[in-house]
């Protein structure tokens, strides 16, 4: 079998699996919802390791399947590109994803919409595979869309929820703009290149060095551009300021989606979009400015909001939201390999973590108030113990796999020269203190102090959700025990032991671009003594003892219930209304554009496009098409009429026509 | 040349009328039908094989210059055989059913058959001619052949009628084409309208009346009016077998009499054809909106798939032909899974009629409806469906020539066209459902439902990678000449 | 003197004939046939005038096969009428209009 081959069914198979599944998983027996999937995604995800196992040894491999289509003189392809960039990505793609089928067999276990459920999973994987494994612009939009579309309708997946359907909308909307700005990239692109694929474009990309593309009548770098509206689309994607709106909504849908699409993967597409194009970005000083100062701003202030969050999957949310952050000021910094290290740490411990917080869920009976636990590592002691290593993992505890990632960021920042980086110091280093307060929060909350539902008031007006006050949680069956506990070993372990790979070798430069001139990474690599040292060495440093403090204060005020400090009303208020974005987006600029639509849509649409283009054309062509059907009137001598007719017409229009 | 060499050439050919006239007695002595149908089967196998053998890009004449096989004579037979070999494994469980499945039916097919090949391979105007007649009779016939319903009868009787009137109009063409050039070979007519100076009136003339002739076998407005009533008067399967096997035939008319014999009146024919092609499209997919019956609704359709087809080929380049070679093995697809689904959801007694018996088809036969999805996306022409690739690559063929407006317009009634598609497919999965889907398919067998699901899903796939088969219609157009 | 033109007049005249006898004929549909029968013989005359005057004998043999078709063409049209007649109790044109809209 060709490495072709093999690569193409890596994708093929999830979507073998979703399309047998959506068709027909509800006349098949139940097993067979989930055990197709799960054997085939098991495959792919084995495929993957071996796709690394060949990338690893230096092997990249770009071919195209087929033609798609010619339009003009411009072939799209369909092709794969899998290098040690694509070859991780994968690999962690199918993992996560291996883990969260084997984990929903219980967690949706007796949801009506079980079948359809895997089959959009498995699709989501065979999405995200396409994604990655794209080596053109064309087929990574493809891939983007798809994953988009996925993640929409699993946001929704409950769909006589309202606020799933609110929650599915706005992702919906926020991607759109993220997608405009992501198409115009792409447009340019192809104007400027006539071609779309990576190898190519990545070849001629210093030809763009000192265009100019008149914009609104100033002229901007070319380069900038292309650069800023492709981080527009990944703004959308990995939720940056202030495109992240949507993020935490999406925790409407069933808690393995926000583990798999919005913990673990798809938002992470915008990074890895970013480390893809960096011959491109590394061009533009000004755009990693910005990625820097938006990455920054969402790892600060959405950490932030994480601490007054009451819904355990909303705390995890805004976590991720300030992680995603700590990826996009490392590629703001050109620490593209950092940026994918701490891609790919996270996404075992923040899977993990979702994960967990769904078994906690299953073990509330689906109460995800925090203020309405308590005490659970009494009831639910793997639980307990692997969010509580995901917990260490996230906060930078060393030796756990977050440190390292996040250790190497911090670090880069630091020895970056590039405007925004002293701002950007201050964010992560801060960042850690609230991270570390914020998870240990929500750890010390939901799994020790009093047990809080035996005395919360009795409500009526709620469906059948919750324990009841002389119930007990009890600990989960072992499909979704063993997720947490495969997740749980590279969420320790990862990092310790792929940190050197990462930071001394090649394995992931050599599909990366860095101008010399910046120098952050290469200053990291310079000051690293192996991860031993390097885990020595932090007991020493501000990050350290600012995880520690959080984790002091975290302990006092929710632990000890000591009270020290009193959140000012004022504060508490930003809080909850989470800066106000919501806030903004609903009463500014919705009523603004819908101001604006309605003024469109009264004088443009109805009058014009409505009554005269498409009613109009509408009714014209009704009235047209039961004016032409007379002309079938059943008598033959009229049909021969018609045809001595047309060929009359014909002979005049000769004739006549001069032709002769 | 020797005779074993002009056997070669013609042998699918004399396997086919062998064939059809065996089965023609067997049929009488013999009332196994399914060893008929059994043997007509392995007759295309056979015929498909030595047409294969056939070199692709040397032209070889016989019979002094009457018959030839090239490419585009491979291309077509080859389509032909796989189009009727589909035609009918989904026919026979529907004339199982109405006590019509007999050995005339096979030999009638046959006949016809050998009549597309003949038209397809001819090199000359008798054996065009000929060819035509033999298909034209058999299908006469064929439509006919449900005898006691007085809407086939009717159809038989029109088509008849108007079938020979068109025959007549191609032999007055034929008569002055003859009269002015002195012969009946294409090549001779090609090269001698080249350097005489002939009358141009007459000319005008036999080209009207010769385009005339084949537009109607198209069914191309405004010779359009036998086939809504045809199409609707016919026993389903024999719709199917009109509406896809001979418009083969056709546009290998089209090709050996206008590109091959009349090149040098290229423009005067491209006119025509570019006007036709705008009024088939138009009418077709305007009419097609106020239909309540499918067959009818599939008759209007295939009128403005006719036109599209015109298009490409009225730019006379060898990309318009190639667009139209693919456009017509797609949309010979297409039309076959369409039918297939009607005979599939056609029950025991009644015929599925109205395209209000299809509402609640997604409830009730979730995988029917899903397969319908899929036709007539592909008809509309949406991507990822081959229907898209196919009007694109028109479209695209129309553009490089230079004609944006008959694009323009190409594209607009592709968009009215898509109101009622959808209008379908909106039935199928909205509408509550009515009482005539509930006794389906007790007599639809599992070989017509497996068919169906693969031609369906080919609809997709080929949607998918579309290059490959527009590769060999590239291929096939560029070796013609 | 008859010349080409004359032999093609009279064909053109017999042709028009032919179509005219086609649509205007709206009672029997055994008229439409002898019509189509009436359009072939013009065809005919064509042919055999063209193959005269060119000395080249292909066209005469194409009147041979155009008669043999026109026989077989009868046989079936009068067949399909004998079905119609059996179907509607009538071979009047008007009569036979179901298929329509």
């Amino acid at each position: 079998m060709t490495l072709m081959k093999l690569y193409t069914l890596i994708p093929m198979m999830p979507l073998i699996a979703s399309i047998v599944i959506g068709l027909f998983g509800r006349q098949l027996p139940k097993v067979f919802s989930h055990l197709i999937p799960i054997v085939l995604v098991l495959g792919s995800f084995l495929l993957s390791l071996y796709a690394l196992y060949i990338s690893y040894h230096g092997y990249v491999f770009n071919e195209n399947l087929f033609r798609w289509m010619t339009v003009g003189q411009y072939d799209l392809n369909i092709g794969f590109m899998v290098d040690n960039l694509t070859a991780l990505m994968m690999s962690v793609v199918t993992f996560v994803s291996l883990m969260v089928h084997i984990y929903t067999i219980e967690y949706m276990e007796n949801d009506p919409g079980y079948s359809r459920f895997f089959s959009f999973i498995s699709l989501f994987t065979f999405a995200m595979l396409m994604l990655v494994m794209s080596n053109n612009f064309l087929q990574l939009f493809f891939g983007w869309e798809a994953v988009g579309l996925v993640s929409y309708l699993l946001i929704g997946f409950w769909y006589k929820k309202p606020t799933a359907i609110h929650a599915n909308m706005k992702a919906f909307l926020v991607n759109r703009v993220g997608d405009f700005g992501f198409l115009l990239g792409i447009a340019l692109i192809m104007f400027y290149f006539g071609t779309l694929d990576y190898k190519e474009v990545f070849s001629r990309v210093d030809t763009l060095a000192g265009q100019e593309f008149m914009l609104m009548g100033s002229s901007v770098s070319l380069v900038t551009l292309i650069s800023i509206l492709l981080f527009i689309g990944a703004m959308g994607k990995s939720a940056q300021v202030p495109l992240h709106v949507w993020l935490p909504d999406s925790m409407e849908g069933p808690t393995p989606i926000s583990a798999l699409i919005h913990a673990a993967t798809m938002v992470t597409a915008g990074i890895f979009l970013v480390t893809r194009v960096s011959p491109i970005v590394e061009l533009s000083n000004t755009a990693l400015s910005l990625i820097l100062i938006v990455g920054s701003i969402t790892a600060l202030f959405m950490g932030i909001l994480g601490i007054f969050q009451n819904d355990i999957k909303r705390v995890v949310a805004y976590s991720t939201l300030s992680q995603l952050g700590y990826m996009t000021i490392a590629l703001g910094v050109s620490s593209y390999s950092l940026a994918m290290f701490h891609l790919f740490t996270h996404a075992f411990f923040k899977a993990l973590l979702f994960l967990g917080a769904g078994s906690v869920i299953i073990g509330m009976h689906h109460d995800q108030n925090i203020m309405n636990m308590g005490n659970l590592k009494k009831y639910m002691p793997i639980t307990w113990i692997t969010f509580l290593l995901a917990t260490l993992a996230l906060v930078g505890m060393p030796f756990f796999s977050g440190f390292y990632s996040k250790e190497s960021i911090i670090e880069a920042v630091k020895y970056s020269e590039i405007v925004g980086s002293s701002f950007a110091y201050f964010a992560a280093v801060f960042g850690v203190f609230i991270t570390s307060l914020y998870s240990f929060r929500l750890y010390f909350i939901v799994f020790h102090g009093e047990e809080r539902w035996r005395n919360k008031p009795i409500s009526h007006n709620h469906h059948d959700h919750g324990l009841t006050t002389n119930q007990s949680p009890h600990e989960t069956t072992w499909v979704v025990i063993m997720p947490l506990i495969l997740l749980a070993i590279p969420s320790v372990l990862i990092g310790f032991f792929t940190i050197e790979p990462i930071i001394k070798s090649s394995f992931l430069l050599k599909d990366i671009f860095i101008l010399n001139s910046h120098l952050a990474l290469s200053q990291v690599t310079e000051h690293f003594h192996g991860p031993i040292n390097m885990a020595l060495h932090a007991l020493a440093t501000l990050p350290f003892w600012l995880m520690v403090l959080g984790f002091i204060v975290a302990y006092l005020l929710y632990y000890k219930n000591i009270n020290f400090i009193k959140t000012p009303k004022i504060l508490k208020k930003v809080m909850d209304h989470k800066y106000g974005f919501d806030n903004f987006n609903e009463y500014i600029l919705a009523p603004l554009t819908i101001r604006l639509g309605n003024v469109l849509w009264k004088y443009m649409d109805i009058k014009i496009i409505d009554n005269f283009f498409v009613n109009g054309s509408a009714k014209t062509i009704n009235l047209f098409s039961h004016i032409t059907k007379k002309i079938q009137t059943g008598f033959i001598s009229q049909y021969a009429f018609v045809m001595v007719i047309g060929l009359l017409l014909f002979i005049s229009y000769f004739i006549l026509g001069g032709k002769s | 040349m020797t005779l074993s060499t002009l056997l070669t050439i013609a042998v699918p050919e004399i396997i086919i009328l062998i064939a059809a006239m065996s089965v023609l007695l067997l049929g009488v002595f013999y009332k196994n039908t399914t060893s008929l149908f059994g043997i007509t089967q392995l007759t295309l196998l056979i015929a498909a094989y030595f047409t294969a053998q056939l070199p692709i890009d040397v032209k070889l004449t016989a019979f002094n210059e009457m018959f030839i096989a090239d490419s585009l004579s491979m291309f077509l037979k080859l389509l032909s055989y796989f189009a009727l070999s589909l035609v009918l494994i989904y026919s026979r469980s529907f004339l199982q059913s109405r006590n019509l499945h007999n050995g005339e039916f096979y030999a009638l097919t046959l006949f016809a058959l050998l009549g597309i090949n003949l038209i397809i391979s001819s090199y000359h105007l008798l054996s065009i001619y000929m060819g035509l007649e033999l298909l034209s009779l058999s299908l006469y016939t064929l439509v006919a052949f449900d005898r006691n319903r007085p809407e086939a009868t009717e159809a038989a009787m029109k088509y008849f009628v108007l079938g020979a009137v068109a025959s007549g109009f191609l032999l007055y063409g034929f008569s002055m084409l003859y009269g002015i050039t002195g012969s009946l070979q294409i090549a001779e007519i090609s090269s001698r309208l080249s350097d005489t100076s002939i009358n141009p009136v007459v000319l005008s003339f036999a080209l009207v009346f010769v385009v005339v002739g084949i537009a109607f076998k198209f069914g191309a407005a405004p010779f359009q009016l036998w086939v809504p009533d045809v199409y609707q008067g016919s026993a389903t399967p024999i719709t199917m077998f009109i509406g896809s096997v001979p418009k083969f035939a056709s546009v290998a008319m089209l090709i050996r009499l206008l590109f091959q014999g009349l090149d040098h009146m290229v423009l005067d024919w491209q006119a025509m054809l570019l006007i036709m092609a705008i009024v088939s499209m138009l009418f077709g997919n305007i009419t097609a909106i106020a239909q309540t019956k499918i067959k009818r609704l599939l008759a209007y359709s295939a009128i403005s798939h006719v036109g599209f087809m015109f298009l490409g080929l009225a730019t006379g380049t060898i990309t318009g032909i190639a667009s139209a070679l693919m456009y017509i093995a797609v949309y010979v697809l297409m039309t076959l899974a369409s039918f297939g689904l009607i005979i599939h959801l056609s029950n025991q007694g009644k015929e599925l009629d109205q395209i209000t018996d299809l509402s609640g088809l997604g409830k009730q036969k979730p995988w029917c409806a899903f397969l319908l999805l899929l036709i007539f996306l592909s008809l509309a022409g949406i991507p990822p469906t081959i229907g898209f690739y196919a009007k694109f690559s028109i479209i695209q063929a129309t553009i490089q020539f230079g004609w944006i407006w008959p694009a323009v317009i190409a594209v607009m009634s592709a968009l009215i066209g898509i109101f009622y598609y959808l209008r379908i497919i909106k039935v199928a999965y909205f509408d509550e459902p009515g009482k005539n889907l509930n006794q389906v398919s007790k007599s639809s067998n599992n070989e017509l439902s497996v068919t169906l699901s693969i031609n369906t899903i080919s609809l997709l796939i080929i949607g998918l990678f579309p290059s490959s088969l527009m590769d060999i219609a590239t291929l096939t157009s560029a070796l013609i000449f | 003197m008859v010349t080409l033109s004359h032999y093609l007049f009279l064909g053109g005249i017999l042709f028009s004939i032919s179509i005219l006898g086609i649509f205007l004929n709206r009672k029997n549909i055994i008229l439409i046939l002898m019509a189509i029968e009436l359009m072939l013989l013009a065809v005919n005359i064509n042919f055999i005038a063209f193959s005269h005057y060119l000395g080249d004998l292909s066209g005469q043999i194409f009147v041979f096969f155009i008669l043999t078709v026109a026989a077989a063409e009868s046989a079936i049209g009068l067949a399909i009428i004998i079905l119609i007649f059996r179907n509607y109790k009538s071979i009047n044109v008007a009569d036979v209009n179901r298929l329509k809209e």
